[in-house]
């Protein structure tokens, strides 16, 4: 059956997956991974009980209607319908609503913040881009198809063959990805931020003093500003060794700026690579809904955004908050341990279809169907292009738009009553 | 059932001006005395009221990508805070607004319906999930046309037969409502970092020009015979000296005709309504352009008036943008889309002592003072000049001399050279801003119950505490400006959605599409479909575009 795939950034919607062989084509092996039968939780629980659908969501909702400040974190693993029901449901409780893009890519869009993106979605990468550079990204291992749909080996308007391509990887050790670049240029850990700054001076004409920076020759980093400067259409893909090294927001800033620079001799621009399927949606959502993307208290009944204050592990190493909400996410395996300790000190309503470390100190477990193979909704690829993802077949579990729509529901009532 | 009593009504399209009647309502329309039983109805005492029908936004980014990586870029616009959640949803903004902030603040003005006037086709899905979000308002949204790669090709080959086909293919999977062409070749030339400035200028690898483009759009859209006319947004925007391109644009239209509606509508003429040749000498070419439109009876424009303060540009003319961006130093977004065109925004603040601006002030008005009040929409190309809800400031400003006058002492006095407006006598009555707001827009739309209260129109009404019978506006202008800002009630499809300028109860409106698909042989462009998705594309031909139920409360208009 024609499929979308649902795990990372890619959704890429050309697979074909049969349900009842396990079989899926065209699929990396991380999407097939994520498509095959596994592990699922059986039932909705309490307190390690099994129960009904309806009492699980009640407690649910009693939880966080009795709760001062609830935290209702995750989404960026399942549909923008949930989504937008999560973001109304945060709003009604006067919670926070917070997104997984506030430990991976959120400084891009502090960097977005201060310099907005000059950007480009992947079917112009595809058409036109004669260089691109993967700066802190590894397609071959998070996004194993992108470099054949979209960047490498990609043939589009412009570009008929890879040889009408140059691609350049910067990374801090060399990758799976850097193995089928042109050109690889290894950086010392933490000087992405220099090295930027260089480039924007030789794109500029100056000279630098240095011989090297970050470990890269002078001679090299000329050699880069010049290739950079003669694209006809480059772009850069940035990933985490970009976001969450030295420097962080300000390191794409410094990008950016390069770009709108670059932009003065050729056309470039420069997107992150994001990581799970609907991580773009779990932004999009709040920032029509209430105005911001991630990191929102409504605790004055208005939302409020600030990243340092109102972000999840923040707020949890803060002890701020004290009941928590997390929907198709893995907190208790990804968190600093200190915030896990103080997961485990309140009450925590887990939504997702496959039990993980958060199922085990969670108080409400609500099992959901599989986005992408048992519910239906939109997801918004890296770029922002939209892609809807299917229903191949019937399942017993509820979708996490039915789920949280009935919370929402009681919730509403319960703040009513 | 509502029965408005004795209030005074203008209505435009039915030629009513100042008449005291009464208005009923049912099952959400106008309809005649006789319909209802008025022991059932509730009765709204519009006694010495103005009643009009609801305002209708023809051309507004209240929806997408574009306004939404606007608000993630300038969360210093959504500090202020609008409504606190209680039974309504919180809503926020200065000028970028959330989107349940967009629907309550319409409604807080009198205004019903509302167009996105942008939507990159592969992002519709976008603008309808953000459309869907708006409370209250009736909606559409323009798909732009004007750099897709389809056009290029069926323009290059003179194909108008699969030109036709492929824009009712494009409108029916984005659930669009009408052709919208924005910088026709300029956006695809920005993709070699280039733009196009005349109407005779190539379009980079396809050999069409804008002159080209813009005529075989307007004929196919004519020959579908769509509600709407093509909606063009011209070549050259925000350039010195772009007034003849405008005008150069308009008279490619001349000889067509159309009983219903205008062939051409050029939208926020102001950003190309400039003369002179640089920044240094700019002035304003209102006066040549107005003429050409009163002179012409098949060109409607809006005013894409600018307002004081802050605002934030956002368009498809991509290369625009990083002009905009290299004079102000500000911000950029830049946004290129598969093989359909581009967009970009960057923040923006109108000063009234920065010379350009304030002729960016004064063009507006004059536009909207000079063009017959039959062929000019009152917008601000919301947020690119400023928000909509200072529509009751320039409602206002058209009807005062003496409000222009006081105003034109506190901007730069640039004004006074460059442009006419502190010559200009006009005072247009309440009629014409009536018309320029609801019956002008709905018919430039080609909305047949938008924009009047004749029997059978949508029950969509706005009632303000002004008296037409008494009031000067000329000399109340403080009157007028102020009590525009608060209706009485807003009636939305017989709801009572606003009550003394207060949001009172959450409605959700419809999203109307146009489907154009029974004039036109789709099998002509099956093959070229395929091969463009199979080359181009990153999406899959059968994954693109919307289901009609996917939409909240789709309405389908059919062309036949």
């Amino acid at each position: 059956m024609d499929a979308v795939c649902t795990f990372c950034g890619n959704v890429c919607d050309d697979v074909e997956f049969d349900v009842n062989t396990q079989k899926g084509k065209r699929f990396c092996a991380l999407g097939l991974a994520k498509f095959r039968e596994k592990e699922r939780i059986k039932s909705p629980m309490v307190d390690g009980k099994e129960v009904s659908y309806e009492e699980a969501i009640e407690k649910a909702a009693e939880i966080l209607v009795s709760s001062k400040k609830p935290l209702l974190y995750g989404w960026a693993s399942t549909v923008n319908e949930a989504i937008r029901y999560g973001v109304i449901l945060t709003e009604k409780v006067r919670g926070v609503y917070d997104q997984c893009a506030s430990v991976c890519h959120a400084p891009g869009t502090l960097a977005v913040i201060e310099e907005g993106i000059p950007g480009g979605s992947l079917g112009a990468i595809k058409n036109r881009a004669d260089v691109v550079i993967f700066w802190g990204s590894n397609p071959l291992e998070a996004h194993p198809r992108h470099p054949t749909r979209y960047s490498v080996m990609a043939k589009g308007f412009l570009i008929k063959d890879r040889k009408d391509r140059k691609v350049i990887v910067v990374d801090v050790r060399k990758t799976k990805s850097a193995k089928m670049a042109d050109k690889f240029v290894q950086i010392k850990p933490g000087y992405d931020y220099a090295i930027i700054s260089a480039l924007r001076a030789l794109v500029k004409g100056e000279d630098i003093e240095a011989n090297e920076v970050g470990g890269v020759p002078k001679e090299e980093l000329a050699e880069l500003a010049d290739i950079m400067k003669n694209a006809k259409y480059g772009v850069i893909l940035y990933g985490l060794g970009v976001t969450q090294s030295r420097g962080r927001d300000r390191n794409i800033e410094n990008a950016v700026k390069l770009i709108q620079l670059l932009n003065r001799y050729a056309r470039w621009i420069i997107w992150p690579m994001r990581g799970h399927y609907n991580v773009v949606g779990a932004g999009e959502v709040p920032a029509w809904e209430v105005g911001y993307q991630y990191a929102i208290d409504f605790s004055r009944g208005y939302p409020r955004f600030s990243p340092a204050e109102f972000s999840a592990v923040e707020m949890l190493l803060r002890k701020d908050c004290d009941a928590m909400l997390v929907v198709s996410s893995d907190p208790a395996a990804h968190f600093p341990r200190r915030a896990v300790e103080h997961m485990k000190n309140i009450p925590v309503i887990q939504i997702d279809p496959f039990p993980n470390m958060t199922t085990l100190l969670s108080n409400v477990i609500i099992p959901s169907a599989v986005a992408g193979i048992e519910a239906e909704g939109w997801a918004y690829r890296m770029d922002g292009i939209p892609v809807r993802v299917k229903k191949l077949v019937d399942s017993p579990y509820w979708s996490d738009e039915k789920i949280l729509k009935e919370m929402l529901r009681i919730v509403e009532e319960k703040l009513e009553g | 059932m509502l029965w408005i009593k004795n209030g005074i009504v203008i209505d435009p399209k039915n030629k009513i001006d100042g008449e005291k009647m009464d208005i009923f309502i049912k099952d959400g329309k106008i309809v005649d005395e006789s319909e209802v039983n008025k022991d059932e109805c509730r009765v709204i005492d519009a006694n010495n009221k103005l009643v009009v029908a609801g305002g209708v936004e023809m051309h507004a980014h209240i929806a997408g990508s574009k306004i939404n990586v606007g608000r993630t870029m300038r969360p210093e616009e959504m500090r202020i805070v609008r409504h606190t959640a209680n039974k309504l949803r919180a809503s926020i903004g200065r000028v970028l607004l959330t989107s349940p902030a967009i629907g309550y603040e319409y409604a807080k003005i009198g205004y019903t319906t509302a167009v996105e006037a942008a939507s990159p086709p592969i992002g519709s899905p976008h603008t309808h999930e953000e459309l869907d979000a708006i409370p209250i308002v009736d909606k559409a949204m323009l798909p732009v046309f004007g750099n897709w790669h389809f056009v290029f090709k069926y323009v290059a080959e003179k194909d108008r037969e699969k030109l036709k086909a492929f824009i009712a293919w494009a409108i029916e999977r984005t659930k669009g409502y009408g052709v919208k062409v924005v910088n026709p070749g300029g956006v695809e030339a920005w993709m070699y970092g280039g733009n196009v400035k005349n109407l005779e200028d190539e379009v980079p690898n396809w050999g069409v020009t804008p002159k080209e483009i813009i005529t075989e759009l307007v004929k196919s859209n004519e020959e579908l015979d769509l509600p709407h006319s093509v909606h063009l947004h011209c070549n050259n925007l925000g350039n010195p000296g772009n007034y003849q391109t405008t005008i150069e644009t308009m008279k490619l239209v001349s000889g067509l005709a159309n009983e219903k509606r205008q062939t051409l509508h050029v939208t926020h003429v102001q950003f190309n309504a400039y003369a002179g040749s640089s920044w240094r000498d700019v002035a304003s070419g209102a006066e040549e352009i107005a003429k050409v439109v009163n002179s012409m009876d098949n060109i409607t424009i809006d005013m894409g008036q600018a307002i004081f303060g802050h605002a934030t540009a956002m368009t498809g003319d991509a290369p625009f943008q990083f002009t905009l961006h290299k004079l102000t130093g500000s911000r950029w977004v830049n946004k290129d889309s598969e093989i359909e065109g581009g967009a970009g925004i960057v923040p923006i603040a109108y000063l009234p002592k920065n010379p350009v601006h304030a002729l960016q002030w004064a063009i507006g008005l004059e536009l909207g003072l000079l063009v017959d009040s039959d062929k000019v929409v009152l917008t601000t190309d919301y947020p690119n000049g400023g928000p909509f809800t200072e529509y009751p400031y320039v409602m206002a400003m058209l009807m005062s001399r003496k409000m222009r006058e006081k105003e034109l002492e506190r901007v730069s006095p640039y004004v006074q050279k460059a442009t006419s407006l502190p010559a200009i006598e006009v005072e247009k009555t309440l009629y014409d801003v009536i018309q320029m707001t609801r019956s002008l827009p709905a018919r430039v739309m080609g909305m047949e119950n938008k924009g009047h209260l004749g029997i059978g129109a949508d029950a969509d009404v706005a009632i303000y505490s002004i008296n037409p019978d008494d009031v000067d506006p000329a000399a109340q202008y403080e009157l007028i400006n102020s009590e525009f800002r608060k209706p009485v009630y807003t009636i939305k499809g017989g709801e009572i959605v606003v009550k003394d300028g207060a949001v009172v109860a959450e409605s959700w409106g419809r999203t109307f599409w146009v489907d154009a698909r029974k004039k036109v042989s789709l099998d002509s462009i099956d093959e070229d479909l395929n091969s463009f998705f199979n080359s181009y594309y990153t999406i899959q031909r059968k994954n693109y575009g919307i289901q009609e139920e996917w939409l909240r409360n789709p309405v389908r208009v059919e062309v036949n």
